[in-house]
């Protein structure tokens, strides 16, 4: 039996595990979550940053869906507390450039990255390998850590001039000469450090995951026994440790162009701001399948739990996300199809991308015949993968058709685009992580979260962000360019319905912190296994939560 | 801009007899300048529908052949594939969780491969898209294969406008800005009136193309990126400064089509609409004519776009916003003049 700490830590270890004795000493509070070498403890740290980034980023949004509401500037000409928002025309829509740059990277690196692949790969990776930690804890540290100055920059150079009013309004591709001679001051250098700084600790936490699934599996835990979700963050890592480095050059190379003179990007020194689009996306690409890799892992996991059978085509799967991976890299130019590239390139990208669709079409596919035959149960998480599933595929679909080089010439830059990558991403990659937290909460916190409200939540949402993003489609169909913050009258209907969307969407996230709220609270108490027979992974053979060390005996996987 | 071009007509006229009809048209002007800019001919309305947003559900109308037949294929066979695999994989997924949901299948089953199966749901979805890839790619081909340029038009994107030449057509310059609404303008400056074009949309200078003929769009910036887009024509392609990029369209109807900058360039990115206006050849000429404009194919004309216009009349063309302190290496630079780059030469002829 393990002896129970004195103290009453709300993640208290349960009661009924071998081999803990004194495994769950916790250092002191400060030690504990500020130099903190369990990967556990870091997971919740990448967590709770992760929500409070996705709170900053949504309430950019909902800034952007108000002006967006109607034509005209209503929102950003008035002043408003935090320096945002201007009586000046220029500065106002500058100001507008700043929301969307921020919107895009807070929700790409400090909000879907941290909580996919630092929150759900930090706690459950090692959990589900049977190993005790990750490979290198003080790395895992500082990973997190690097994240919080950066995600500090990025919010400061809001505060600063980056031209023609304060910070940095470059979209968050940070395209040169826009983002060189185009925009003054220091907000966009303080963005650059703050990608320079996210992008290190995505670096050292990749080294980490791959060193850690490679070497610290547990006695029989062959790579092809790997629950999928820690395949997918194995291959998720690859891709960060390949594209980073590529953005890392990049935006270096976009700091000495504005600091020291040279001239990478600039035409008139003999630079080409085309080859900073080749970088760019040669890293952008890859980070759209990091961001979406890790929700494909969760899904598995979580479609085979409440079908209560064990993945269909399990290898297939495995395989898919490595091809997934790979073809990513070769993809790049199809974001910059309207460049004014060769026409041979052209073709090339075209087929290269629409290959991408043989695997993801093998995933849902997969995902549908393993449910096929099951004993299906709907509890919240299921709900939540289930509408990943759907959404994904509608967003996968007009990805075929922006793939179409010739066809894409009508749709590039325009809502178009916003919405097909939104159904991949904010309704993708976000359901996966509402479904992976849902699915793992009691694991973490060892209560029970609410199900009617989890429910509620899931149909909410469901329900908000198809309104705001189908809308979109017509918007782009009908001609409206991404990154304005006005628009021609014709435009309206649709604009208008979105923001509706939008406030039903937020109605869903007031949903979802109340049952946080409550579930912490006054939850019931978390059983080991809470979802019966089909979760099968390591992490539901320990407690709930789990003890602050675990497997310090590995167990043997048969 | 009109008065600007009396100045280089005067010139031409007396080089170029082709021009002299031109230049006498404007030379009435200078006692007037402002009843001189009575338009030579008259710009017509958008129609309602064609050229301009409205808030449908899809494209809007095309007015080439070549859009039209990409709006086609996407209309048609993309539309199609979008709308059937969506459907299928919700009737599947609705199908799958009614036939085996716990209460009416509490016993699950433990196949998990079938390998024809697998088989199956790889090479179906390779054959669709090799189905879609094939058309796609000649769509592309179609796109790089222009027919000899009849009208070429070169445009150059600003921080927040866009400037028009005419090199075929003595080199003329125009200058476009956004027009304002009535409650934004000065008294006695121009406001945008529904004859225009939509708000946001209508434009001081559209540019003006000949019907049913090739127009060849070169494009560049002067600053940062931009993006030349007229959805009507199918037509976007970036403004890349210190590039020039090669486009162009043969719009069969006339009359006005709109489109807007498609590329982040600053604050005003959403103010430099784009307006292009089809008109017959007569009326083309008459319009080049009363810009100070020679017809294609006179002696070259001694008003190239180089000559400098007087800087009273530019007042719209602003400064450029990209300068800098200069690095001590330009002057070693500058030895070596930079040959700007055309692409999309390596167009394989059909």
């Amino acid at each position: 039996m393990s002896t129970i700490p004195a103290d009453a830590l709300p993640l208290k270890a349960h009661e009924g595990h071998d081999a803990h004795h004194d495994a769950d000493h916790k250092p002191g509070f400060f030690a504990r979550w500020f130099m903190s070498t369990n990967h556990k403890d870091i997971g919740t740290l990448y967590l709770i940053f992760a929500i409070i980034a996705g709170i900053i980023g949504g309430a950019i949004s909902g800034v952007m869906r108000a002006e967006l509401m109607h034509p005209g500037i209503q929102i950003l000409n008035q002043a408003w507390p935090l320096g945002a928002g201007s009586a000046n025309f220029d500065e106002a829509l500058h100001h507008w450039n700043v929301l969307i740059t921020a919107h895009g990277l807070i929700m790409v690196f400090f909000m879907v990255m941290p909580a996919m692949i630092g929150g759900f790969g930090n706690w459950f990776v090692p959990i589900m390998i049977g190993a005790p930690d990750m490979a290198f804890p003080r790395m895992n540290n500082i990973s997190f850590w690097l994240l919080v100055p950066a995600f500090l920059l990025l919010l400061g150079s809001a505060f600063v001039s980056g031209g023609t009013g304060l910070g940095a309004g470059t979209g968050w591709t940070v395209y040169a000469p826009l983002s060189t001679a185009g925009s003054q001051g220091p907000a966009v250098d303080m963005a650059i450090f703050s990608l320079h700084l996210a992008g290190a600790s995505s670096i050292l936490g990749a080294i980490n995951f791959i060193t850690t699934i490679f070497n610290m599996r547990a006695p029989g835990m062959t790579l092809h026994k790997m629950p999928l979700f820690v395949w997918s963050v194995l291959v998720t890592a690859f891709l960060l440790l390949l594209a980073l480095p590529v953005l890392a050059g990049a935006i270096t190379m976009l700091l000495t162009d504005r600091n020291f003179g040279t001239s990478f990007f600039d035409a008139s020194g003999g630079g080409d701001p085309v080859l900073y689009q080749h970088l760019f996306w040669f890293f952008g690409h890859p980070e759209v399948y990091i961001m979406i890799l890790p929700g494909f892992g969760i899904v598995s996991q979580i479609i085979a739990t409440f079908s209560r059978k064990p993945v269909f085509g399990y290898l297939g799967m495995a395989y898919a996300m490595v091809a997934i991976g790979v073809v990513g890299f070769v993809v790049w130019a199809h974001h910059m199809f309207t460049i004014g590239m060769d026409v041979n390139t052209k073709m090339y990208f075209t087929a290269a991308t629409m290959i991408i669709a043989v695997p993801t079409g093998v995933k849902i596919f997969s995902w549908i015949a393993t449910m096929w035959g099951g004993s299906i149960s709907f509890e919240t998480p299921m709900l939540w993968a289930i509408g990943f599933i759907f959404l994904f595929t509608v967003g996968g679909v007009t990805g075929v058709v922006l793939a179409n080089g010739g066809v894409d010439n009508y749709m590039h830059d325009t809502y178009y685009v916003v919405a097909h990558f939104h159904y991949v991403l904010s309704l993708g990659a976000v359901f996966a992580l509402f479904a992976g937290f849902y699915y793992w909460f009691p694991k973490m916190s060892g209560k029970m979260y609410n199900e009617f409200l989890g429910k509620l939540h899931f149909f909410v949402m469901f329900i908000g962000v198809n309104l705001i993003f189908f809308p979109q489609h017509f918007l782009g169909l009908d001609g409206m360019p991404r990154r304005i913050p006005d628009y021609t009258p014709a435009f309206e209907k649709w604009n208008e319905i979105s923001t509706y969307g939008y406030m039903v969407m937020a109605s869903g996230m007031a949903i979802f912190f109340v049952n946080l709220i409550i579930s912490f609270a006054a939850g019931r108490k978390a059983g080991d296994n809470p979802w019966g027979e089909g979760a099968t992974t390591l992490e539901w053979t320990l407690s709930s939560p789990p003890p602050f060390h675990q497997f310090e005996t590995l167990p043997k996987i048969d | 801009m009109i008065s600007i071009r009396q100045g280089l007509a005067f010139v031409s006229a007396a080089m170029v007899p082709g021009a002299a009809l031109a230049a006498a048209t404007n030379a009435a002007a200078p006692a007037a300048p402002a009843a001189a800019a009575a338009p030579a001919i008259q710009h017509v309305a958008p129609t309602a529908g064609i050229g301009v947003p409205d808030g449908r559900l899809g494209m809007q109308d095309q007015v080439t052949a070549l859009g039209q037949r990409a709006a086609d294929f996407h209309n048609g066979p993309l539309l199609i594939m979008c709308a059937v695999i969506s459907i299928f994989v919700l009737v599947l997924l609705a199908y799958t969780m009614f036939r085996f949901r716990r209460g009416a299948n509490p016993t699950p089953s433990k196949t998990s491969h079938n390998t024809l199966i697998e088989v199956i749901w790889t090479v179906v979805p390779v054959l669709i898209l090799v189905a879609i890839a094939i058309p796609s790619i000649r769509l592309i081909r179609a796109q790089y294969s222009p027919p000899p340029a009849d009208v070429t038009i070169k445009v150059t994107g600003n921080q927040w406008y866009w400037t028009y030449q005419y090199p075929d057509n003595g080199g003329f310059e125009i200058v476009s800005n956004m027009l304002k609404e009535q409650s934004e303008v000065k008294a006695g400056e121009r406001a945008r009136t529904d004859a225009d074009g939509p708000p946001l949309l209508a434009v001081d200078e559209r540019i003006v193309i000949p019907q049913g003929k090739v127009v060849k769009f070169i494009v560049t910036s002067a600053d940062v990126i931009h993006s030349f887009a007229i959805p009507a024509f199918y037509t976007k392609i970036d403004a890349n400064p210190g590039r020039l990029n090669e486009t162009w369209v043969k719009a069969d109807r006339p009359g006005v089509y709109f489109g807007q900058c498609s590329e982040l360039c600053g604050a005003r990115h959403g103010y430099m609409p784009i307006a292009v206006e089809v008109v017959p050849q007569a009326q083309f000429d008459a319009w080049v004519a009363s810009k100070g404009g020679t017809p294609k194919g006179a002696a070259a004309a001694v008003v190239p776009a180089a000559a400098p216009a007087p800087a009273s009349a530019r007042t719209t063309r602003r400064k450029p916003r990209l300068r800098r302190a200069p690095s001590p290496w330009r002057s070693l630079r500058s030895t070596r003049p930079r040959r700007p780059r055309i692409n999309q030469r390596k167009t394989r002829q059909t």
